[in-house]
């Protein structure tokens, strides 16, 4: 069952990153590209013109069958009935019965018998597992799409220079891609104007044979390629929680920030992990997901101590922010904490002073903590 | 390849010893070091006046990927710091061996610095990593 002992894998586009000057290091079983130089300079690559990362890691599940959308419908956290237009997507926790997460995920409406799910690399034997284990009652078929390779094309100029690769009547087609819908096109590639970086942009997917050449493709129009650090500083300042650092098993959605994405409503919807989600409700959450900006330097890092007034807490992720030029973090600290609130930060046992902000830092290029 | 000076010392912690002649060294970290981290975001500078033993934990090199600890080489004081770094700490990416030194070490013994690898067994050092 374990990958574990097994060589580390390879992606269709590895050639590209040694081409490229990739820093490879193994990353959920998969050589992956770290740097290709300078992780600050890709960070504003795309936050001021356009990067692509290769995301072929991740997995990509294709549900089909009468009975997906029940399936789902049990399944998810998040509702799918909210996706009512073909290619509309949705970010959804998948919980087990103690409302722990299992993975965090994109799922895409293609037709009422046809969703298409992406989840973490990571998280792949056990999504795996437990997808399979729940659909034994119902009538769905799933693929796993290993024939399919993604690049993630984001930045403000991400879309206008990969559109500028397609043919006209599909440029198109694909321009009026509103945010987070996906449109399968010809021969199986797929574009989503999706991502994890706060920025406009593109999620491709495409076959593994025809990856490389548009990634050329995608060099030659402009778009530099960006390693996986890049990709964590990106997805930090723009709030984006990160699996198996911001949330797992042993957390709730309701203490990680992604209260937002349970429906709860309607009451006869029977998700997993629905019951507990329910009984914490009740009984009142202690625990709440925060955003913290250093005011003293240093860099925030997890697994920090946070102390609050309301008392101490602890840093999920945290990182130095190229674009505010300030340690920010993702943290989980006690309910009764303010936003705006000055608290502390323990760092090789000194108490660093920080603030408690909105977990979102950088949107489209811009801060956001003057809202805060 | 990263660079090596031969008009240096070298730790197998990757700082660089220049001996000033004065009963002070210079200490910085190597072309190696600086890039196994990557881009460095924040120098915590050694205090003025502290004196520490070989080996110790006198400061810290924090890049975007992590945190690594600077070691005092030999026995010695603190008499320089480069606070230039607490604006522009990307020096010791791009200068390593000179606009980016981290401090100035006032020697306890001068001979202590002959315990340090040359740029040839640093080189031998560095090939194994």
């Amino acid at each position: 069952m374990s990958d574990k002992n097994t060589d580390p894998q390879r992606t269709a586009l590895y050639d590209k990153h040694i081409e490229a000057g990739g820093k490879i290091v193994d990353f959920a079983g998969w050589e992956m590209s770290i740097n290709y130089g300078s992780q600050v300079e890709e960070h504003h690559q795309v936050r001021n013109d356009a990067g692509m990362f290769d995301v072929s890691h991740m997995v990509v599940l294709d549900f089909k069958g009468k009975d997906v959308k029940s399936f789902l419908r049990h399944l998810l956290a998040n509702n799918i009935d909210k996706l009512k237009d073909s290619g509309k997507a949705l970010y959804s926790c998948m919980l087990n019965e103690n409302s722990g997460v299992i993975d965090d995920l994109i799922v895409y409406y293609l037709s009422d018998e046809f969703y298409r799910m992406v989840i973490n690399a990571a998280t792949r034997e056990n999504d795996l597992a437990w997808i399979t284990q729940q659909m034994d009652a119902f009538e769905v078929d799933l693929t796993e799409r290993t024939d399919l390779s993604m690049i993630a094309v984001q930045g403000p100029n991400a879309r206008e220079k990969a559109l500028s690769l397609l043919d006209k009547a599909t440029a198109e087609k694909v321009a009026e891609l509103k945010p987070f819908f996906g449109l399968p096109l010809e021969g199986g590639r797929f574009y989503a104007r999706t991502g994890y970086t706060g920025e406009d942009g593109f999620e491709i997917m495409i076959s593994n044979e025809e990856a490389p050449e548009l990634w050329d493709a995608l060099i030659k129009a402009g778009v530099k390629p960006i390693g996986l650090g890049a990709r964590d500083t990106l997805r930090l300042e723009a709030g984006m929680n990160l699996y198996g650092t911001d949330m797992d098993t042993s957390t709730s959605p309701l203490v990680s920030g992604l209260t937002w994405t349970i429906a709860l409503s309607p009451e006869d919807r029977d998700f997993l992990g629905r019951k507990v989600l329910e009984d914490d409700k009740l009984a009142g959450v202690k625990e709440k997901f925060v955003g913290l900006v250093l005011e003293d330097r240093g860099v925030l890092r997890s697994h920090q101590k946070v102390i609050t007034e309301s008392g101490e807490g602890t840093i999920t992720s945290g990182t130095f922010s190229p674009t505010l030029k300030k340690a920010i973090a993702l943290a989980r600290v006690p309910a009764g904490t303010g936003l705006g609130e000055q608290c502390h930060v323990e760092i090789r046992g000194k108490k660093l002073a920080a603030k408690v902000v909105k977990p979102v830092f950088v949107r489209n290029g811009k801060s956001c903590l003057e809202n805060t | 390849m990263s660079e090596i000076l031969d008009d240096r010392k070298y730790t197998k912690s990757h700082e660089w010893v220049l001996d000033n002649g004065d009963g002070t060294v210079n200490i910085g970290i190597s072309d190696h070091a600086q890039e196994l981290l990557g881009d460095i975001v924040y120098v915590e500078l050694p205090e003025m006046d502290a004196e520490f033993g070989a080996e110790d934990a006198v400061g810290v090199v924090e890049s975007v990927k992590a945190a690594s600890d600077i070691y005092a080489p030999v026995p010695g004081t603190v008499v320089a710091v480069n606070e230039a770094l607490d604006d522009a700490p990307e020096t010791v990416n791009s200068d390593p061996f000179g606009e980016g030194w981290i401090y100035t070490l006032k020697l306890d013994s001068a001979d202590d610095l002959d315990e340090l690898m040359d740029a040839d067994a640093y080189q031998t050092e560095v090939a194994d990593d």
